[in-house]
């Protein structure tokens, strides 16, 4: 409980405050923990059976307990090989394509949702109610409602089949513009902006040099969230790439899933659960160890008390 | 003159928010606004045999209205959302209550381990619980051999949807879990003081303080799980192998237009489909941001 409530505000931790004497300590509950354990077993089974199966040979796969371990035969460092020459090496490529995607999408949505939240958040203009209305309205309009005519409009300018088809539409992410929004009118105080133009200073040098400070669990927020949302991407590359090399790692996964339906086609079930095991890897990484940014970020307005 | 110089400075400022907010509705225009505007534009017309690209008026929704194939989708897709939408999101809501009410054993253990599935690519869950509910060599396999029983197949006509659902539940309730939470934090801790002053139990703080504390939070988490239940696409169509029979290529109003749009190349019917279900998503998010505001 200490920890998680001294990282809510960044500012609160670097500047040593009195220590408060813990209101209360609460009586733990054993019933309330052991209900709570169902749910985390059941969102952790899946992944530990993705673990024990990556460690199987394809015969070991058909042959033992699901759950455990096949006994005798630990095939993960195989596998892990094979992932990544397998179809000459065609996981490197898609694991490249993925970082290309998550990099200037993921990316660029953070910064055109950080200057946007706060545009918002901290300035009057004209349409600013319209700006709201249209992106929450937008938002509900099915993917496949943009996909199709995106992909048609994109084919005109011939984009389809390039990474741009599958980097421009990633670059915008209403969630994370209401993150920033909600994000900047409580963290950034208006004092302190009139402060900054007081002495003279540019909107966007005020923006860089007060702001963004202010707005860094924000920001890792937006990012971690957009990450996820670029890396995990499955219906826009679908529609969007034809050529294999473009892939990025979802469609690549599915397909040599599919291998197995082709005629003629070689079952390399090992491959995709081992494939599956290292695609999701560096984002449980990058969320275990940006917890402490993350989490506070959510809790847009937990600075003020 | 102090109002005049109030209106010329609010001009200024009307001009410096769009610099920051700009960029943003830039590219939104492009990537949600043109092609919203350029569906509705193929909604209206038709490409025939003969004549070619011909405009038709509103024949695209009279004939989506009558169909059968479509209504089946949907049915299907609304019936997801009352059951899983309501299981889930509930869930969820325990959980963070539990979390934050300050009584377990190890909270951020589970505030981390509730959540990882979120960070799962869909593809990969999918295929992760398609092979558990597969007979051949998945876990309902292994428990029908050592039992020697025959459950039912998850996949089988009967139990497809719930199967998907558990799958969309297993993905999201951490998400959710963790919205709840954060805004549940927010609350200050006075408020709960002050009601344990006056005598208020576990139960009364969760639903006088609590929960109306936390509205905001369940209309958006609310909102985004009505989006996501009409858009239902990607569990379904990854699964589509194990089981081509149960799941079709219009099983949820996504599919088929997506099947329409790339298999059969009806871009028209396909985005008349598309715009119809995003107008019905629009109007029932809207309901529920209504009335999830109205009351208070």
């Amino acid at each position: 409980m200490t920890a998680t409530v001294q990282s809510t505000g960044r500012q609160r931790a670097a500047t040593p405050a009195p220590r408060k004497p813990y209101r209360r300590a609460k009586r733990r509950s054993t019933t309330l923990t052991l209900l709570t354990s169902l749910v985390a077993i059941y969102s952790l089974v899946p992944l530990i059976w993705l673990v024990i199966n990556a460690t199987k040979t394809p015969e070991g796969l058909l042959d033992s307990f699901g759950l455990w371990f096949d006994d005798g035969k630990f095939a993960l460092f195989d596998n892990i090989k094979q992932t990544f020459t397998y179809d000459d090496g065609a996981f490197v490529r898609w694991l490249g394509n993925t970082l290309l995607y998550v990099v200037a999408g993921a990316g660029g949505a953070t910064l055109l949702a950080t200057l946007g939240g706060y545009g918002l958040a901290k300035f009057d203009f004209v349409g600013k109610r319209g700006v709201f209305a249209t992106v929450i309205g937008a938002v509900a309009v099915p993917g496949t409602a943009l996909a199709v005519p995106t992909f048609l409009m994109f084919s005109k300018m011939n984009l389809t089949n390039t990474p741009w088809s599958v980097i421009i539409p990633s670059l915008v992410s209403p969630f994370g513009l209401y993150l920033m929004w909600t994000f900047s009118a409580q963290a950034i105080p208006d004092e302190m902006l009139e402060a900054a133009r007081i002495d003279g200073a540019g909107e966007f040098r005020t923006f860089f040099r007060v702001s963004v400070p202010l707005l860094g669990p924000g920001i890792v927020t937006v990012l971690l969230f957009t990450v996820v949302a670029t890396w995990n991407n499955y219906f826009l590359p679908l529609i969007m790439l034809k050529d294999p090399s473009w892939y990025p790692l979802t469609i690549g996964l599915n397909t040599w899933n599919d291998q197995a339906q082709t005629v003629g086609g070689q079952a390399v079930f090992n491959l995709v659960i081992t494939g599956s095991l290292i695609t999701i890897l560096p984002l449980l990484a990058a969320f275990l160890l940006l917890q402490r940014y993350w989490q506070s970020g959510l809790a847009a307005g937990s600075v003020k008390e | 003159m102090a109002v005049q110089q109030l209106a010329v400075r609010r001009r200024r400022r009307s001009f410096r928010g769009w610099q920051f907010v700009g960029p943003f509705m830039l590219v939104f225009a492009l990537v949600f606004l043109a092609p919203i505007g350029y569906s509705i534009y193929l909604s209206l017309y038709k490409d025939r045999l003969i004549g070619g690209n011909a405009f038709v008026g509103l024949d695209n929704y009279t004939q989506a209205v009558q169909d059968a194939q479509f209504w089946s989708g949907f049915g299907r897709v609304a019936l997801f959302l009352v059951v899983q939408v309501p299981i889930m999101l509930v869930l969820a809501l325990l959980v963070a209550l539990a979390i934050d009410s300050g009584r377990l054993h190890g909270k951020a253990f589970f505030r981390v381990t509730i959540f990882m599935p979120y960070a799962v690519p869909a593809v990969v869950a999918t295929l992760m619980w398609g092979f558990m509910y597969s007979n051949q060599f998945g876990l309902v396999g292994n428990i029908n051999d050592a039992l020697n029983i025959k459950l039912p197949e998850p996949l089988g006509a009967d139990l497809a949807l719930a199967s998907i659902g558990n799958i969309v539940t297993w993905e999201f309730v951490g998400y959710n879990m963790l919205i709840f939470y954060s805004a549940l934090r927010v609350v200050p801790a006075s408020l709960y003081e002050s009601a344990e002053i006056d005598g208020a139990g576990a139960f009364r703080i969760i639903t006088a303080i609590k929960l109306p504390a936390i509205r905001g939070a369940l209309v958006i988490a609310t909102i985004f799980s009505v989006i996501g239940s009409f858009q239902l696409f990607s569990e379904p169509a990854i699964m589509r192998p194990l089981a081509r029979n149960v799941l079709t290529t219009d099983y949820t109003p996504n599919m088929y237009a997506y099947s329409l749009s790339f298999a059969g190349q009806q871009y028209n019917y396909a985005a008349t489909v598309a715009i119809i279900m995003g107008v019905i998503t629009m109007v029932i998010a809207y309901v529920v941001q209504l009335r999830g505001t109205r009351e208070k």
